[in-house]
Formats: C-alpha cells, sequence, structure tokens
C-alpha cells in the first residue's frame, strides 16, 4: 500500500508517494527523485557510499526508511555544492586529486561535512578515525585524508593545474 | 609499407580515421577502446592526443570505448592502456597533424617547413593563412592506412606530456553523477537477477505467485536457473527480489573443498603441466646454501565499492547496451553469440563505473540486462547487482601455491632457482564467445563454462613474474595448470603476477638470511640491470634502510621489488610495520621507473592506490566457502582495509630520459606484498608463509 511523505532535503520541499513503507530513503532520493549522487553500495550500512546529513549528523541512507525522514532536514552531496560552487571539501578532493574510481566520494564528503562544522581544522587522527565506516576500494585514502585535513586552509598545494 | 613496428592497436585499426576526426567544427574527437576504471586514463589519452595535435585539451572530445565510433583494441587491462593503446593514439594523432600541415601546405603552395599550428588555426610565416585544421581536414583521406613515419613531439619540450593534469571525470563524479549506476533513460525499469545461492544450485520449484502481485512489477522471466523481475521503481525490484527468493526452492550439492588450506589442496588436484628451463644446473660446491619454501595465497575478490550494473534496450530488432565492461568489442561479440544476434545488430557503449580490477561482473550484468530486455521491448533495463551479488558471483581471483627451490654460492650468488605453481585460471574473460557469461550459463538451454583443458591460454596468466629478475644461472619454472577448481576465476589486477612476486620477494630474504647478507645487498649483488638497481636503491634512500636490522624486535622494515611483467614499468617498495597480534602498516615508501610518464600525478595516484589494496589482500582478505556456498558475501565477513588502518605513503618517480611509456597499474600490487611480508618476517623473526598474514596466523606463530 503505497504512503505519502514529506520530506525536506537541500531545504527543498517534497512530497513523495512510496508502495513499499520500509522505502529507504536512498531510493527515494536516487529514484524518486533523481538526486544520484547518493551511491548504493551495500544496502545494509556497511560501506558508507550512501551518506547523507540528517540534521547535520552524517547518517546511511539505506538504512533509514523514508518515514522516519518526517520533520528532518536532509542534505545530499547536491545540496553541498555544485559544479559552479563547489563545497570547500569538494574542492579540496580536486586539489588533491583524491580519488580514484571515485564511487566511495560522494559518503565520505558528506561525513566529513558532518566533522568539519564543529571542527575545521581536524587532526589526521580525527579525520580517520570519522571514516572508520566508509569504504574506499581504489586506495585513495592517503589522498583522501590530506584533502578533509585541509579543506579549510586557504593554500592547499594543488597536485595538479 | 615502412619498416616501423606498429603497436598492436594500429596494427588491428590501421585507418588514420580509426583515431581522429575533424568533422565537428572547433574540436577534435579522439577515439580510444580503452576505458576509464578509475585509474585516470581518459585524462592522459586527452593529453596525448593534445599533445600530438598541438592543441588545448579543452579542444580534444574523447571518445572511450563505443563501438560506433572507437577502434577495436580488446581489453582495458595488464597495464597496457599506454604502452600499446595510448602509443597508438599518439603516433595517429602525430600522423593526422603531418598529413593536414602537408595538405595545407599543398593548398597555400608553400614548403610545409613555413607552417605551424595554433590552437588548430594554421599559421604561414606565423601568421594566419586563413586555414584551419579544420578548413583542410575535408582534403584528407581518413581512410588511409597509418605509416607511423609521423614525428613524434618530444618529450622535453612538451605542453602536456610529463605534466600533471587534473583528471577529466572526477568534478561530475562529486557533485551527482558520473556512474552507469546513475544514468537514467527516459521509461527505463529497474531489473534484479534472483542469483543461485551456490554454484551447485539448480532451480527446483518457483512460486511467483508473491512476487507478481507486488506493486510495480512489469515482467517476471524465468528460464532454466536463471530468474529476472522488471519493475518501474527500483525499490520495488528490491522488494520483488526478496519475493522471489522466498518463492524459489534450489537443491544443492557440496562441491566446495572440505579443506581451504590451499597448500594441502591444489597440488592435489589434477593438473595441466608446462615447463619452462633455462641456463645448465650447477654442480653443488662446498658451502653452497640451497633452501626451499612454499607460500600460498588464498581466493580474493574484486569487491568493487559499486556493486555491477547495466542497461539495455531492444528496440526494432536492434540491442544497445550500457556497460562498465573493460573491452565494449569482446562483449558485443559474446552478446551476439549468447543472444543468436548478428554483432551488426548490437551496439555496446562505456559507461563509467565503480572501480574495477579486472574480469568482475561488468560482463555478467550486461547479459542481464540484454536478456531482460528482450522480453520487455522498447524499454531500457537496467540492471543492478546487489551486494552478495557482487562479492558472491563476480569472478575470483585464483588461489595460487608457489613452491620455490633455489641455490646461494658461497660468494652469495645465486645459481639456482626453481619456482613450481599451482594455479586455476586468471584469464576467462567471455573474450567474444558467450560462454563465460553468468546469465548464458544459468538460462535454459544452459550455455556451460568451457571446459578448461584445452584452454591453455586461459592459464597464462599464472606464471606472470615467475621468471625472478635476478642474473640466476639455471632457472626453472613448472606451472601446474588446474582446471577442476569448483567455482570461478579470472582476471583480477596482476593475475598471478601478486602470488608469485610475494614468493620470489619473500624467497630471496629468506636466501639472503641464510647467507648471513642484508636484504638490499643480497639483491644487488644479483641484480645488475641499471634500472632495476637504481628504483631499489632509490627507495633505500628514501626509507633510510637500515642493513642488518635486529629481527624479532616487533617492529621492522622490509623490501619488495618486480619489474612488472618483467617487462612494464620497474617498482621497489619498503614497508614498515608493527606487529602486535596484527600487523600495522606505518609507512610505505616507494621508487618507480614507469619510463616516458604522460601523467606524473596519475601515475603516483596508481601506485598509491595499488599500495594500499595489495596491503588490504596481504593482510586481510580472502574468500571463504563451507561445503556449498561462498561465506564471504558482505562487507562483514570480506572485511578490506580501512582508513584507521592505512599507512603514510610516499612514492618517488625516477626521471627517465627514455622514450617509452611502462605500464604502472598493476605494478606495485607484488612488490607491496612482499615488502609487508618480509617486514611481518623481521618484526617477528617468524615468516608466515601464507596469505593473509592475520591476526589468527599471528597468534599461531607466536604459539
Amino acid at each position: 500500500m503505497s504512503t505519502t511523505h514529506h520530506l525536506r532535503i537541500n531545504e527543498n520541499a517534497y512530497e513523495v508517494v512510496v508502495d513499499h513503507y520500509d522505502t529507504p530513503l536512498l531510493y527515494v532520493l536516487r529514484d524518486n527523485l533523481g538526486l544520484k549522487g547518493t551511491k548504493f553500495g551495500c544496502g545494509n550500512g556497511q560501506c558508507g557510499s550512501c551518506t547523507v546529513l540528517v540534521d547535520g549528523r552524517a547518517a546511511k541512507s539505506c538504512e533509514l526508511p523514508a518515514w522516519s525522514m518526517e520533520g528532518k532536514s536532509i542534505t545530499t552531496i547536491e545540496g553541498l555544492g555544485t559544479i559552479d560552487h563547489l563545497h570547500p571539501l569538494q574542492q579540496a578532493i580536486l586539489d588533491f586529486q583524491a580519488g580514484q574510481c571515485g564511487y566511495c566520494l560522494s559518503g565520505i564528503i558528506m561525513t566529513a561535512a558532518e566533522l568539519i562544522q564543529s571542527d575545521p581544522h581536524p587532526s589526521r587522527d580525527k579525520v580517520v578515525a570519522k571514516l572508520a565506516a566508509n569504504l574506499c576500494r581504489c586506495g585513495a585514502h592517503t589522498r583522501i585524508v590530506k584533502a578533509i585535513e585541509s579543506a579549510w586552509r586557504k593554500a592547499a598545494p594543488g597536485a595538479a593545474q | 609499407m615502412s619498416a616501423i613496428r606498429l603497436p598492436w592497436s594500429l596494427q588491428e585499426n590501421p585507418r588514420l580515421g580509426n583515431w581522429v576526426d575533424f568533422s565537428r567544427a572547433g574540436v577534435v574527437r579522439a577515439f580510444t577502446a580503452k576505458v576509464e576504471l578509475g585509474q585516470g586514463i581518459v585524462t592522459a589519452m586527452a593529453q596525448i592526443a593534445a599533445e600530438e595535435l598541438r592543441l588545448p585539451l579543452a579542444r580534444v572530445v574523447l571518445i572511450s570505448g563505443d563501438t560506433r565510433y572507437c577502434p577495436n583494441e580488446s581489453y582495458t587491462a595488464g597495464s597496457m592502456s599506454i604502452e600499446v593503446g595510448g602509443v597508438s593514439l599518439r603516433i595517429a594523432c602525430a600522423e593526422a597533424r603531418e598529413t593536414l600541415i602537408a595538405k595545407a601546405a599543398e593548398m597555400l603552395s608553400a614548403d610545409a617547413s613555413r607552417l605551424s599550428v595554433d590552437d588548430g588555426a594554421i599559421l604561414l610565416d606565423g601568421a594566419p593563412s586563413g586555414l584551419d585544421y579544420w578548413k583542410v581536414a575535408p582534403s584528407i583521406d581518413f581512410e588511409r592506412p597509418i605509416t607511423g613515419l609521423a614525428q613524434l613531439s618530444n618529450p622535453r619540450r612538451t605542453t602536456y606530456l610529463g605534466r600533471s593534469a587534473a583528471r577529466v571525470d572526477l568534478p561530475a563524479k562529486i557533485t551527482g553523477g558520473g556512474f552507469i549506476q546513475d544514468l537514467e533513460l527516459p521509461g527505463m525499469l529497474h531489473a534484479r537477477v534472483l542469483r543461485p545461492p551456490s554454484n551447485s544450485a539448480r532451480l527446483e520449484t518457483l512460486d511467483l505467485s508473491a512476487a507478481s502481485l507486488l506493486p510495480g512489477v512489469v515482467k517476471i522471466w524465468h528460464s532454466g536457473d536463471f530468474v529476472g523481475i522488471c519493475c518501474e521503481r527500483e525499490y520495488q525490484a528490491v522488494k520483488a527480489l526478496e519475493a522471489l527468493r522466498a518463492g524459489a526452492n534450489w537443491v544443492e550439492d557440496e562441491t566446495y573443498p572440505i579443506s581451504q588450506n590451499w597448500t594441502e589442496s591444489l597440488p592435489a588436484m589434477r593438473s595441466i603441466d608446462s615447463e619452462s628451463e633455462h641456463g645448465a644446473r650447477s654442480v653443488m660446491e662446498d658451502g653452497t646454501i640451497r633452501l626451499s619454501a612454499t607460500y600460498s595465497k588464498p581466493p580474493i575478490a574484486h569487491a568493487a565499492m559499486g556493486p555491477s550494473c547495466a542497461i539495455a534496450c531492444y528496440e526494432n530488432a536492434k540491442l544497445t547496451v550500457w556497460t562498465h565492461s573493460q573491452g565494449v568489442f569482446p562483449l558485443r561479440a559474446a552478446l551476439a553469440d549468447a543472444l543468436k544476434m548478428d554483432e551488426a545488430a548490437i551496439v555496446v557503449i562505456h559507461v563509467q563505473g565503480a572501480g574495477c580490477y579486472g574480469h568482475n561482473g561488468a560482463d555478467d550484468a550486461a547479459l542481464d540486462a540484454a536478456l531482460l530486455a528482450r522480453e520487455v521491448s522498447s524499454r531500457p533495463i537496467r540492471v543492478q547487482w546487489m551486494r552478495d551479488d557482487e562479492l558472491a558471483w563476480a569472478p575470483f581471483g585464483s588461489p595460487m601455491v608457489v613452491t620455490i627451490e633455489g641455490v646461494v654460492t658461497k660468494a652469495g650468488k645465486i645459481a639456482d632457482w626453481s619456482t613450481e605453481i599451482w594455479s586455476a585460471p586468471h584469464g576467462r574473460r567471455p573474450s567474444g564467445r558467450s560462454t563465460n557469461l553468468l546469465g548464458a550459463a544459468h538460462m535454459e538451454p544452459p550455455i556451460p563454462f568451457p571446459e578448461l583443458h584445452e584452454d591453455l591460454q586461459a592459464f597464462a596468466g599464472g606464471a606472470r613474474n615467475s621468471e625472478p629478475p635476478y642474473d640466476v644461472i639455471h632457472r626453472k619454472v613448472l606451472l601446474h595448470s588446474l582446471p577442476g577448481l569448483p567455482f570461478r576465476t579470472s582476471a583480477l589486477r596482476t593475475l598471478g603476477g601478486y602470488a608469485n612476486v610475494f614468493a620470489a620477494e619473500s624467497f630471496i630474504d629468506e636466501l639472503a638470511q641464510a647467507a648471513g647478507l642484508d636484504a638490499l645487498e643480497f639483491r644487488l649483488r644479483n641484480l645488475p640491470d641499471p634500472r632495476s638497481r637504481r628504483v631499489l636503491e632509490s627507495a633505500a634512500r628514501m626509507a633510510r634502510w637500515r642493513a642488518n636490522a635486529e629481527r624479532g624486535k616487533g617492529s621492522a622494515a622490509g623490501i619488495g621489488f618486480c619489474r612488472y611483467k618483467n617487462t612494464a614499468a620497474y617498482v621497489a617498495v619498503i614497508a614498515e610495520v608493527e606487529v602486535n597480534r596484527e600487523v600495522r602498516v606505518r609507512k610505505v615508501f616507494c621508487a618507480v621507473d614507469a619510463g616516458l610518464v604522460i601523467n606524473p600525478d596519475g601515475v603516483i595516484n596508481q601506485i598509491e592506490g595499488g599500495i594500499i589494496q595489495s596491503i588490504s589482500w596481504t593482510l586481510k582478505e580472502q574468500v571463504v566457502f563451507d561445503r556449498r556456498r561462498v561465506v564471504t558475501s558482505s562487507w562483514e565477513t570480506y572485511p578490506i582495509l580501512r582508513f584507521d588502518e592505512i599507512p603514510d605513503v610516499e612514492v618517488a618517480l625516477i626521471e627517465s630520459d627514455e622514450p617509452a611509456p611502462l605500464g604502472v597499474g598493476e605494478a606495485a600490487q607484488g612488490p607491496a606484498a612482499a615488502a609487508v611480508g618480509n617486514a611481518v618476517a623481521s618484526a617477528l623473526d617468524y615468516r608466515i608463509r601464507d596469505l593473509p598474514i592475520t591476526r589468527a596466523r599471528i597468534i599461531a606463530s607466536a604459539g
């Protein structure tokens, strides 16, 4: 039986209809709303590819039923920054060329976004502890950590033009 | 027509028009069948084309992996994309430039030496001539074969080659899209395939009643053991798959080996043997040391972050497939074979997927989508594998056992090196046949996986890097190819190179220790090749290598070296570890000689990633079975290295005047594994020869 939910995503109000009461936020974002930046990786909260911010806290959207998100403020990678107005974390990822395939990056950036809200200049230890639940398969970790550490610093030494 | 030996890609695709096209004003389209896997190839190819055409990067539109336009270069594999594909594109673009200039000179009645190019405009004595590439191009015969005689740009005076360029694909990937998983076509349906619970499983009964009543279900297609479902929305398909699973009864056999002690089980299997031998066996003198050791690695998984995905649309007897396959042309042929279609009626288009390190589920997902698309005409069908599909059904990297026997003379020289390898196949890509596609094996009538007894090519990768790089008087390699493993193995980054280098570079440390020599000193003493020596010496300087460091102190450094495939890049790695029940790799130093480098930052990124992935394989990864099923089908059961376990990694590229680029994509895996293994052996003063080097094995070693 379909149900209707009112969600606030990236400062916009949406009314979404889902057929299954347990439909996770991930599928609402990607399929109902076309917000493809949030990735499907495992479907059971073990990889972090689908991380979004819920009221400013990093959360795995594959495990959050859409109904439970009513009244909350959701931010996806699309709401964090756009190609024309990159968030400092996105800019830092490009400055450090901190990615290979890039599939894990949206989730990692969202996880890091929670961290740097409270701590703009996190230590390496804080960054790696925060990212311990996000997986990367290509081995871009060291660059990603450096990018996050210095996202808020002006003079990020660009690895490339 | 020329004495120049052209790279394979050019031999196969000799027309100028196979590689470049000037039919769109203001841009040049350059074509390659090499595809982006996260390794930065699209960026490097664009750099190559821009360089040889003397154009800004922004004017190059790179078309990659599209059967409508691109040269047929088979697979993106084996660290050969730059070595072969990139060099081919370079030669083609240089020839296009020279041909255009020569034609412009003719049109201007001027000597070609007076012409130059600026942003595509052709200058005569430095002033605009009124001509540009696009005005001249219609007068060129693009059907003409490439001669390979054009002058390539001088690597010392280049605009793009050898300069770090930012990846062209990354911005899209961190702002909302960029992957095949994100592609949405009008009218698209979401599909899932109900995979059997195990290799041996056969469908006995299937109750469709619950699934067919669910909302949004458009089509359930069932043929033999292949069951697929297409729905309007994605989560409907996820739920429908659950309902299908609940309605399916399977019969399974106990086909997996009782023992996953590969050192015991692999040598006991039926094998096809091949042997190569060089040099004369030396006579044992007094004081020589003879040593033998056996190493093993388990099956490992590709474990891409994004499970495989494909979209297919069947309309008016034509099939279009969007895929992240590493080989769009071989896949097209395989699909034609499986679907009994004419290849000309199929278009295969590459769209980037999650990081791919070999033959994963991409090709299988493409057939899944194609099979379902035939049943629901005119609507694109998107098949998305689930996490357990990816970890249990994508082909595995083969388990391997390697035994090496060696002899060292009194003078510290290696006199004898004999390697014996047991391995299942590493090369079972579809390669143009429908066999080796999951869906083909599961549908009715099934097209079973091929018998392996005659397909020796499939096993060739097992011996990769088994020839030691060292100066050895007598050497022998005996490869036992194992056709009978009850699970699918195929290409995974380095094929047999990872296990063979781990074994060889562990063994050379064991020889050094037996001879009472330092590991670095012993290698250098037996390694005359200057480029090999240089990477080892560079890594040693970077790491401040301490000769003959005390063993058994709980922390130590270790070395690993190889020239990948004995033909590609030279890589030396030094790893520093701490061992306290678990191994923590603290710091890794790496020196690389990749010859002519197109994109230095791209090469460093590949090497860094290769080192970290290799450490993950070496310390954590193994596919585990019970008697029927793959047990390691989630990230919980198949753990990989995490952010809080990552070492610092420092990579140095050796400056090189060599004219040829050497493949790097896979070059770090073996040396990194050996460096870690050697460091652990030194830290514990006890060697763990079976991978992965887990907590359980370390604790057992202490007992």
